[in-house]
């Protein structure tokens, strides 16, 4: 056997992997629309300068629905996941076409105001990020800044709810005035979460929330993604396919900026309709 | 052997040293491994060549002198060998003088016999100096040069020599500022021999001019230095309020709203004003801002109720202010810069504006770094001199009015030092004292400053 016919026997489906699929004849398979959708997204397309990082994506997210985005690093699911609240607005070269609904509402209308949008899409991040403040100002920091509550007790009231929803009451209800960046990551991570619920967002999106964390708090995480999604709508980025697996009802498959496939979870990770899809699950790349 | 001969000599001796080294090594090494590069052991005998020929060198520079001068004394009459210090140190200049042909008229016999002597000991001195620095260095790279085998670790060695070496060059700070401090402590001890310590800081009358001698008219000095201090605090405090504020809005500005390409040219720009000479600060201060001012305040009626002077606290406090803003605004926005974005983005995320993310999460994430930041720059102020000497003006006033005219510590000490004086008087020594309570305080400042940037960085590691 020559040595290229040895390389090609490795990597059988090598050739698309390197360039991706061309961009004309693009279509995302599987069921990437959902009747009861609570983010509407049509034709995206994100530049960061004259480099286009996510291509014409489409896609639904349904009410009450968890959306796991997996894909190689770099792919795009993370910028995607920041347009969805418009967080992108803090990096100057970025760019974003294209239209994203939140029910009737387009997002990406440059006259509406980000602040209440961020307020019903509400985001928790890759590094547990609290504030250097108590662990009761840190949750009831959205809170103060939007008005939600006119007296003292109503907002003791969001804190301790927010708190129990985020399952961390128990833990830190003795000290709710100690430094939020005294807690543990796993803890920190569920701060950030309840600091993120205290403004009752009706979307949560979450970038990344285990990375940091260890598989315990992990664990914690994911079964409070299962809690969280009887109230909210999630979409959650993440590299651990299992943990897409676990969590999330729906799962989209992105690859170098294009949303490849989107499918019920269970059929993405058993038999995906793309080939890429499948070299991606099964540790081929990525 | 002149010095410049020997040094050409020093740093001849110092390449053979290298050469024969790495020869050596390379010689010795033979089938074996060396331990380090050629290169190492080069340089290993290089330094212990020439580092005894400094060393030697220095001692001799320092020893030299004093021992020739000894030699020259047995020349003197046996009447003038006897006599008080001053007196023969009147004789050994003359002596000298004729040494180097600077004597102008006739001079004693014996002065001349002693010129002689020293002329030929230094030339003695200058020769042996030259052989025995070589000899040094000869032994020095010898030692080295028998010691070379491929097991020695002469790259450890070297750099362990480095390393000495830098710690040499750190302890010249920490020298030179313990130097200071003990200088400026005994001569206040000096001062508070004369003055009672509980008057030079509690008592209000500042005016240092008394009678410098017996005879002389003039009114008895007095050592309060309150006035000096209020002085001191009201143009500091003055030049904080401008640029506390203004430092701060610039740095976060820079920092937080201002385009990638108007922050390159503007931060820049801010920083040119840290680099002009607090000269030009002061006689900016002096001419135009300090007439201008008064103008203003006499246009406004203000001289009928207060005391309004040419030269005045606002004038120096204001230009202070304005060259601290630089010092204030980089250093703030070092701080707000090193605040992480993830808490930003959490912020943002949660639907902040971006000035409520600014005062709320990274104002206050940053503030033990500003407060160090501020504490640098006031200690600046305190410091601060040109200015104040020429803008401030002399008169030792207890006043908080900002249009009248007030002195500071430094301003005090230039002027209680400039000009002929005799170094036993209270009246400079009184610099000292003051300089003393200077040192203290920016010290202080300083310690505590740093104390808070520490605590700060030790956050977010």
């Amino acid at each position: 056997m020559t040595e290229a016919a040895l390389k090609e026997a490795k990597q059988p489906s090598e050739i698309n992997l390197e360039s991706g699929p061309d961009a004309g004849e693009h279509q995302t398979v599987g069921a990437p629309f959902h009747d009861n959708a609570k983010i509407t997204v049509r034709n995206v397309d994100v530049f960061y300068a004259d480099k286009q990082a996510v291509f014409d994506v489409s896609l639904d997210i349904g009410k009450n629905e968890v959306i796991a985005m997996i894909g190689p690093s770099g792919c795009g699911k993370s910028t995607f996941l920041r347009c969805l609240n418009r967080m992108n607005d803090t990096i100057d070269i970025c760019r974003v076409t294209g239209s994203i609904k939140l029910e009737e509402k387009e997002i990406l209308d440059t006259k509406i105001d980000v602040v209440p949008l961020r307020a019903e899409v509400g985001m928790v991040f890759q590094k547990p990020n609290p504030f250097p403040k108590s662990i009761y100002d840190n949750v009831a920091y959205g809170p103060r800044i939007h008005g939600l509550a006119s007296r003292r007790s109503e907002l003791d009231e969001i804190v301790e709810t927010s708190l129990q929803k985020a399952g961390l009451w128990n833990e830190v209800k003795d000290r709710l005035h100690a430094p939020g960046t005294g807690l543990s990551g796993g803890q920190q991570q569920r701060l950030c979460i309840a600091r993120t619920i205290a403004v009752s967002p009706e979307v949560i999106l979450m970038d990344e929330p285990c990375s940091a964390l260890d598989p315990i708090a992990t664990a914690k995480i994911e079964e409070l993604i299962a809690e969280l999604s009887e109230n909210f709508t999630i979409a959650i980025v993440t590299h651990s396919m299992q943990q897409a697996a676990r969590v999330s009802n729906r799962t989209a498959y992105f690859h170098m900026g294009k949303l490849i496939e989107v499918n019920e979870t269970e059929q993405v990770f058993t038999n995906p309709d793309h080939k890429l899809t499948e070299a991606y699950i099964t540790g081929r790349f990525g | 052997m002149s010095i410049s001969v020997l040094l050409v000599g020093m740093g001849l001796m110092m390449v053979a040293a290298f050469f024969l080294g790495r020869g050596r090594s390379l010689a010795v090494a033979g089938e074996q491994r060396l331990n380090s590069l050629p290169s190492f052991y080069g340089i290993l005998t290089a330094l212990w060549s020439i580092l005894p020929g400094i060393a030697l060198l220095g001692l001799w520079s320092i020893f030299d002198s004093n021992l020739i001068e000894y030699a020259a004394l047995k020349h003197l009459p046996e009447a003038l060998q006897g006599a008080p210090e001053s007196e023969l140190g009147l004789v050994m200049n003359q002596i000298y003088n004729i040494a180097n042909d600077k004597y102008v008229g006739e001079a004693p016999v014996y002065m001349i016999e002693a010129a002689n002597a020293i002329i030929s000991m230094q030339k003695q001195s200058a020769w042996l100096q030259g052989v025995i620095v070589l000899a040094a260095m000869f032994i020095g790279a010898a030692v080295v040069w028998f010691a070379i085998n491929p097991q020695m670790k002469a790259r450890n060695r070297v750099e362990s020599l480095f390393r000495v070496g830098l710690l040499a060059c750190a302890c010249i700070a920490i020298l030179t500022t313990l130097g200071i401090l003990l200088s400026v402590l005994f001569e206040s001890l000096r001062f508070f021999q004369s003055v009672p310590i509980t008057e030079f800081l509690f008592g209000t009358t500042w005016s240092p001019q008394g009678a410098l001698r017996a005879d002389q008219a003039a009114s008895e000095s007095s050592f309060g230095a309150v006035p000096l201090f209020a002085g001191t605090l009201l143009i500091a405090g003055i030049a904080m309020i401008i640029a506390v504020p203004t430092g701060l809005m610039a740095a976060i500005y820079l920092s937080e709203y201002a385009p990638q390409r108007f922050r390159s040219i503007v931060k820049p720009l801010l920083e040119v004003l840290a680099g002009v000479p607090t000269v030009v600060y002061g006689f900016f201060a002096a001419l135009t801002v300090a007439p201008l001012i008064r103008d203003i305040a006499v246009s406004i009626g203000l001289n009928e109720y207060v005391n309004v002077t040419s030269e005045s606290a606002l004038a120096a406090g204001l230009v202070m202010g304005v060259m601290i803003i630089p010092f204030v605004s980089s250093l703030s926005d070092d701080v707000i810069n090193a605040v992480p974005q993830s808490l930003r983005d959490g912020s943002f995320g949660l639907g902040a504006t971006p000035s409520e993310t600014i005062k709320q999460v990274v104002i206050p994430a940053a503030l033990p770094g500003i407060v160090g930041g501020i504490l640098l720059a006031v200690s600046r102020a305190i410091g601060e001199t040109m200015i104040v000497v020429m803008a401030a003006g002399l008169a030792a006033n207890l006043t908080a009015n900002p249009l009248d005219s007030v002195t500071t510590v430094t301003v005090q000490i230039v002027t209680l030092l400039v000009g002929d004086q005799e170094f036993d008087s209270p009246k400079t020594l009184a610099a000292f004292a003051l300089g003393l309570m200077l040192f203290i305080t920016t010290l202080a400042l300083n310690y505590v400053a740093l104390h808070v940037v520490k605590k700060y960085r030790e956050q977010y590691d």
